[in-house]
Formats: structure tokens, sequence, C-alpha cells
């Protein structure tokens, strides 16, 4: 299993949104320079999982997002703490949109 | 054997009873179905509240400020403090000071200083790496990661597999071989998780999505003679003692999800009606009710028994790993019994019967497979001979 998501990025747009399906799990959020500005989950609270909060991401307009994508997975909670420290690993710091977050507390993965 | 609690016993199952119901349970309403971890402020709180109950640190010994509990107290502990959704591996999401590494007691005393002291005060977090891809229920003959004297340092290589919080930790116990194969040739060194060669490679993605597992690569990692932990060769010894002392209370933590899980049966099959009567009236319910009471009361048994063999003093291996064994499958057959009285509704995230169903599966090859007990107590029947 690749520890780094390489799918295709998609245009962040009502229409693939809709598209996508109520699973849980991960998604991604690009600007126009395939840059990442946001990692997130689709947890079990949400009532259409990834379709949920990737219209949602659309409605919020958050910054410099301009192309998803996502994973299904029962997994998310380890996937997306892997995709975050997988980031960090990559560039010293986390995607500008996700706040809140202690970069020092959540781990440090070294993928090869 | 007398099951009867004592009176301090008593009030301290109380006490956690209703500190799983009055605080963890509520707040675990508004989290994700598969959390493992609260809201910094909410477990700010709720660590205070265990120190007021003088119950922080349940596993730390009275002499390094733990509680002075013995180990049929802490079984009764382990029972209540899983009654939750993420009870069978956060029981109160470590409100209670989370699992040590209890080999670091044994440490020397400028280990203790550098290691010990700072992980009570919670200001380091450990691991503890002992399987890897050869295996992890045969420590003695699978460990491959090698350790090899260079002056004044030991160079360790390897890879270590199925390790839990290692891409959080400050330090970690790593086991590695120093000499011949067999029981003798492995030594556990004390490694500091930011030294050059140190590297956790990815998350390993499992049943449990919370708590999950991580793999190590050692790449020519130099660590200090003085960082090995007990005597070169006696690594062997410091894993075994683990794996014997944690098989109780994980066996009562199983336990503690059985009951809540048969709790929830028992209230919902005389509410829930087909076919113009309720469940509770159906034979097929009945009978998976009855076989749920009589494998809780056997773990019960088989739990506190060893627990008080442990307490008398007495050699207590073979009853830890009955108790391991019988926790682990019996519980799973329960769990998986109150799925089918639930119906759809049993393998739906609404209930946490699906979390405890996926993490019960896991709880049948974690900390010793179920064979691997079998292995142990009919070593211990047996004496040496399938050695």
């Amino acid at each position: 299993m690749a520890t780094r998501m390489v799918k295709p990025w998609l245009a962040l747009n009502r229409e693939n949104a809709l598209r996508l399906p109520g699973h849980l799990g991960i998604f991604q959020l690009a600007n126009d320079a395939g840059e990442i500005v946001y990692i997130g989950c689709a947890d079990a609270r949400t009532r259409f999982g990834l379709r949920e909060v990737v219209t949602q991401a659309l409605d919020e307009d958050i910054a410099g997002a301009s192309q998803f994508r996502t994973e299904s997975t029962m997994a998310y909670h380890s996937r997306v703490r892997e995709l975050l420290q997988i980031h960090l690993h990559d560039h010293g710091i986390l995607p500008g949109t996700n706040t809140g977050l202690d970069a020092s507390r959540l781990g440090r993965i070294r993928p090869g | 054997m007398d099951l009867s609690l004592s009176d301090e016993q008593r009030i301290i199952v109380d006490m956690v009873r209703r500190y799983v119901r009055d605080e963890i349970i509520p707040l675990e309403a508004n989290l994700d179905p598969d959390a493992d971890e609260l809201p910094t402020e909410d477990m700010a709180r709720l660590t205070a509240l265990t120190r007021d109950m003088g119950l922080y640190g349940l596993d730390t010994p009275p002499e390094y400020g733990g509680p002075d509990i013995d180990v049929v107290t802490r079984s009764l502990i382990a029972i209540e403090a899983s009654q939750h959704r993420a009870g069978l591996y956060v029981p109160c999401y470590t409100t209670f000071g989370g699992a040590r590494q209890a080999q670091m007691f044994e440490a020397t005393d400028a280990q203790k200083e550098r290691y010990l002291y700072p992980m009570l005060r919670g200001e380091l977090r450990t691991f503890f790496g002992l399987s890897e891809p050869s295996g992890g229920s045969d420590p003695a003959r699978a460990i491959q990661t090698r350790a090899i004297r260079e002056g004044d340092e030991w160079v360790l290589n390897g890879t270590k597999l199925w390790i839990s919080g290692a891409d959080r930790a400050d330090y970690g116990l790593v086991f590695a071989r120093t000499g011949a194969p067999g029981r003798g040739g492995v030594t556990c060194f004390i490694v500091e998780t930011q030294w050059t060669g140190f590297d956790v490679t990815r998350v390993v993605h499992t049943l449990r999505s919370a708590k999950y597992a991580t793999e190590i690569h050692l790449d020519n990692v130099r660590v200090p003679h003085g960082n090995i932990l007990g005597k070169e060769g006696g690594g062997f010894a410091i894993a075994n003692d683990r794996l014997s002392r944690q098989r109780i209370p994980y066996a009562a933590e199983c336990l503690g999800v059985a009951i809540k899980a048969h709790e929830m049966a028992l209230e919902y099959v005389p509410q829930r009606e087909t076919f113009g009567a309720p469940l509770s009236t159906r034979q097929g319910i009945q009978w998976m009710l009855v076989e749920n009471e009589i494998d809780i009361r056997s773990m019960r048994w088989l739990v506190l028994d060893a627990a008080a063999r442990a307490d008398r003093g007495e050699p207590f291996r073979t009853e830890s790993a009955i108790a391991k064994l019988q926790c682990a499958e019996l519980s799973f057959k329960v769990v998986d019994r109150c799925m089918q009285m639930h119906g759809g509704l049993g393998v739906a995230k609404d209930l946490p019967l699906e979390r405890w169903f996926r993490e019960m599966r896991i709880r049948r090859i974690g900390e010793g497979p179920s064979e691997v007990q079998k292995h142990v107590i009919a070593r211990d029947l047996l004496g040496a001979a399938l050695r």
C-alpha cells in the first residue's frame, strides 16, 4: 500500500463533489500549482461522508483550494494522520489550512 | 476462592463506574466513533479528576507516585474502565495515566533520571519495540535486528513492525540480537527517536483505525553502552516479564467490554418486537443470552484467579495465559452474539458493537495469539518437554 497519495487531482467544483460516494475516507485540497492546502477526513459523524466534506470545503471557499482528491477508507483516523506526517516530513510544515494542530505532537514518519 | 469484594474494592469499583458513566460516555457521544483521544481541555480536566480519585498512574508503583493497589483491584478497575466505546484499547482515554513501560522501573539511576522520571511526569513518550517482520510471538528466535558493539557504543540495524506509538514517542525499548540465536542472545536498548538512523517509515493500517501500529527502520543507529536496559543478553527476560504481567489487565479489559455488550443486549431484546412478540421471548435469543452469561462468569473467575495468585506471590504464568486466551476468545463470541441480537443496528457505527467487534478480533492476536497462549499452558503442564 502506497503511503503517499498519488491519485490524479479533480477540479473542485459542485459537479465533481456531488459525484463523490458517501463513504468514509480522507481527502486533500490543493491550489492550482498542486500544493496541498488542506488534508482532512470524512469521519463517521458525517451524514454523507466524502461527498459532504468536499461539498462543505467548496462552500467554505478554503483559501487557494481549486483541486481535490479522495480515498475511501475505514481507517480514516490512521490514514489522515499518516498523510499529515508525510506532508510535515516533505515540507517542514503542515498544510496552511490545517490550523489548530500541534505539529510537534503529530508524529514523525519519514517515508522512504 | 472468595470472589466477594472488600469494602475498599467496592468503593473503587463504584467510583470508576460512576466516572465512566458520568464523565466518559457523555463526552464520547460527541466524538467520532473511532476516536482515541479527548480534546486537550477535557483531558486536563479528567486527569485532574483521576488524581483527586487517587487513581492516577495505575501501573506506576507506589514508590514512584502511583496508587497502592493490588493486581485484583487493578483488574477490577480494568473491567470497569473498559466499558465504553473506546474502552478496549484506550480505557477512559488514558485519563488514568496511560500505559507505562514497566521495565523502566528496573533502569539504572542515570537511566531513570534521563528517561523514567520525565515519562512519569508526562514529558516524554515511549514505545515498546519487540516484534519484527519475522514474527512477534517467539521473540527469542524471531529477532533479527542486530546490535554490534563498537567501542563504547552499539550499532543497531534492522526493522521493527507492529510498534504502537513509535511515531509520537521520544524514546523506546528496542530489542536486538547481540549474541547467538536463542534467549540469551537478545539485549534491550533504550533508543531515542531523534537519533540518526532511526526512522518510522509508515503507519500500518489495520481493523483498528485509532491507536495504529507503525514500522521502524534502524539504519546504523548508534546507542551508548549505558543505554542497555538490564544486562547484555538479558532482553528476553525483560520482554517476557512484560508479556506475562500484562496478560491479566489485558484479559480484564476484554471482559469489561463483554459485560457492557451483554448489558446492551439484555436491555434491547425485551424492547425489540418481531412477528408480534419481543425478541426476548424467542428461545434462540434466550440461548444467546445464556451463553453470554456463562462466558462472562467463567471469564471473571479466570481473571480474578490469575490476579489473586499474582497478589499472593504464587506463580501465575499459566493462569494469566488461560485468562488471556479465554477472555480474548469468549469476549469475541459475546460481542458477536450481541451484534446478532441487535440485527442491522449491531453492525452500524451508531452503536459501539461494531468497533468492539473489530478490535476484539485483534485481541485474539495481540499480546500473544491464542495459539501461543495454548503453547505456554501446554509447556507449563508438560514441563520442559516441549521446548
